[in-house]
């Protein structure tokens, strides 16, 4: 019986949880389209999340990309199979892991920053001052931050992308022995606009969990500096799990026809 | 010039099972400087948020120059809230942001005011609380405790706001600053002609700065008059208060060893 009360409570405390996230996520969703726009903060924003988020996309779209090479290259062998080894490098890198491993870099990164501050800010009275100033905290301070991440995201996916490939062109080319024109040839062949464009669709709506969380979660800390630590983590592990569960679910919403 | 300013009636408030606020009543008139006392806990800082609109009562109703304000959110709650000002207790400078942008934010972000006018507004209320130009492009945190409450007084009232509230101004100073911060509220609130409610539990600061006192015990106000009036109020719980004595009908929730 007890056993029961206490999934009772953990399902109760989830499912409110759950609401508060969607009532936050409309709250931000209308209050952000009105105006007045903070250009200035989308801008600032538009560089924390995206441009200097590029080397650490970049170092691990390369790493991936060799080692995706690596391995596809060891596996197809065993059944003389060597020659599909560019075509599912930037299938590989272009569909999923591209997208998914930016998402979870940034989430990692950007998520946690975006919590940590928001939080500070709250629990110094920061927000509270904002709104004494008539500056409503979800426009300046949420709303940026979602168009920021939204937009920047794919961007940093497109460079993500084409350095994973090139990780996979180097390792093929200086210690695979395969030809460099044809490899170039046949991964521009193979890939389809679709390929690409499904990954960027996706990196958006990444984009969006990662600075919705960062936001939801350091907009509601509460209790000091432990409070902001609490919700730093918070942040990166629930905008981790929904980028991998929603990658699942776009990825079955694209590709089966 | 007797009419009154604000005026909450009935206010309750609670945080779970913990009634805050029961029954609160305070009515300040336009242009007085209305001081609440009262011992941590007594729910000062939960009036003031009520009436700024941070939180919302279960109960009652708030009235600004005649005006009710309670419940009131979006376009409506950002108007009436442009006519106020407040100096938190921690200061709650934004600490991303130089002096002079903090003083000028509400100039800049609430009511679009180009970026050199607000400038020269800002510089000339530093001024005003004593800080000079070149105090104007350094960062909160290399301020002192002092200085950081001075630039908080300057942005609460850059805006010639008509209501300014001040949560506790002198707390965590030392005597001589706490004097000069008592100073200086006095002046601005003269030259500006603002209703004012302040909180605080330092008694000297209270007889500066007040015309009216009113004390707050368990979410009541359970006396109110002029500053004249607190030495000879006949109330046991504000001569307790005013004279600091641990005996007496208000008792502290400590453990005796």
């Amino acid at each position: 019986m007890n056993f029961l009360a206490r999934l009772g409570a953990l399902v109760l405390d989830l499912l409110a949880e759950i609401g508060r996230v969607v009532l936050f996520t409309w709250d931000a969703l209308t209050r952000g389209s009105l105006p007045p726009y903070y250009l200035r903060q989308i801008l600032t924003q538009m560089v924390r999340i995206g441009y200097n988020s590029l080397p650490v996309v970049g170092l691990t779209a390369f790493f991936t990309g060799g080692a995706l090479a690596l391995q596809i290259y060891e596996g197809s062998s065993r059944f003389s199979a060597e020659s599909t080894v560019p075509s599912i490098v930037a299938l590989g890198i272009a569909r999923e892991l591209g997208p998914v491993l930016a998402g979870l870099i940034v989430a990692g990164r950007v998520s946690a920053a975006i919590a940590a501050e928001l939080g500070t800010m709250r629990v110094t009275e920061q927000i509270d001052a904002l709104v004494t100033l008539s500056t409503n905290p979800m426009k300046y301070l949420v709303s940026p931050r979602l168009i920021a991440a939204v937009l920047t995201l794919p961007l940093l996916v497109v460079v993500g992308d084409t350095i994973g490939i090139m990780g996979g062109y180097i390792v093929s080319t200086q210690s695979l022995d395969f030809n460099s024109g044809a490899y170039l040839k046949t991964t521009v062949d193979f890939l389809e606009v679709r390929d690409v464009t499904s990954g960027l669709i996706k990196s958006a709506v990444f984009g969006f969990f990662i600075a919705l969380m960062g936001c939801y979660h350091g907009f509601n800390s509460r209790g000091g500096a432990q409070g902001v630590g609490r919700a730093t983590t918070n942040a990166v592990v629930s905008a981790s799990i929904l980028i991998l569960a929603t990658n699942f679910i776009m990825t079955s919403l694209f590709f089966t026809d | 010039m007797s009419e009154n300013h604000i005026e909450l009636k009935n206010i309750h408030k609670s945080f779970g099972p913990k009634e805050v606020l029961h029954g609160l009543n305070l009515s300040v008139k336009r242009g007085h400087s209305m001081v609440v006392i009262g011992g941590s806990g007594s729910g000062k800082s939960v009036m003031l948020k009520c009436i700024l609109g941070l939180l919302s009562p279960e109960e009652g109703s708030i009235h600004i120059g005649g005006r009710d304000v309670t419940g009131m959110s979006g376009a409506n709650r950002d108007e009436v809230l442009s006519h106020f000002g407040m100096l938190f207790q921690s200061a709650a400078l934004f600490d991303s942001l130089p002096v002079w942008q903090n003083v000028a934010f509400g100039l800049i972000q609430g009511k679009a005011m180009n970026r050199k006018q607000a400038k020269e507004i800002a510089l000339e209320k530093l001024a005003q609380v004593g800080l000079g130009a070149d105090v104007a492009e350094l960062f909160p945190a290399e301020l002192s405790g002092g200085m950081q409450k001075r630039v908080g007084l300057a942005r609460a009232i850059a805006g010639d706001p008509e209501i300014i509230f001040f949560d506790e101004p002198t707390t965590g100073l030392d005597p001589i600053m706490a004097d000069v911060i008592n100073d200086l509220i006095v002046d601005c609130v003269k030259r500006l002609g603002a209703t004012t409610i302040s909180i605080t539990h330092d008694m000297a600061s209270a007889r500066k700065i007040a015309d009216d006192i009113a004390m707050i015990y368990k979410g009541e106000i359970i006396w109110q008059g002029t500053a004249e009036e607190v030495d000879n109020s006949g109330n046991d719980h504000v001569d307790q208060f005013i004279h600091g004595r641990a005996e007496g009908p208000i008792q502290m929730d400590v453990l005796k060893p």
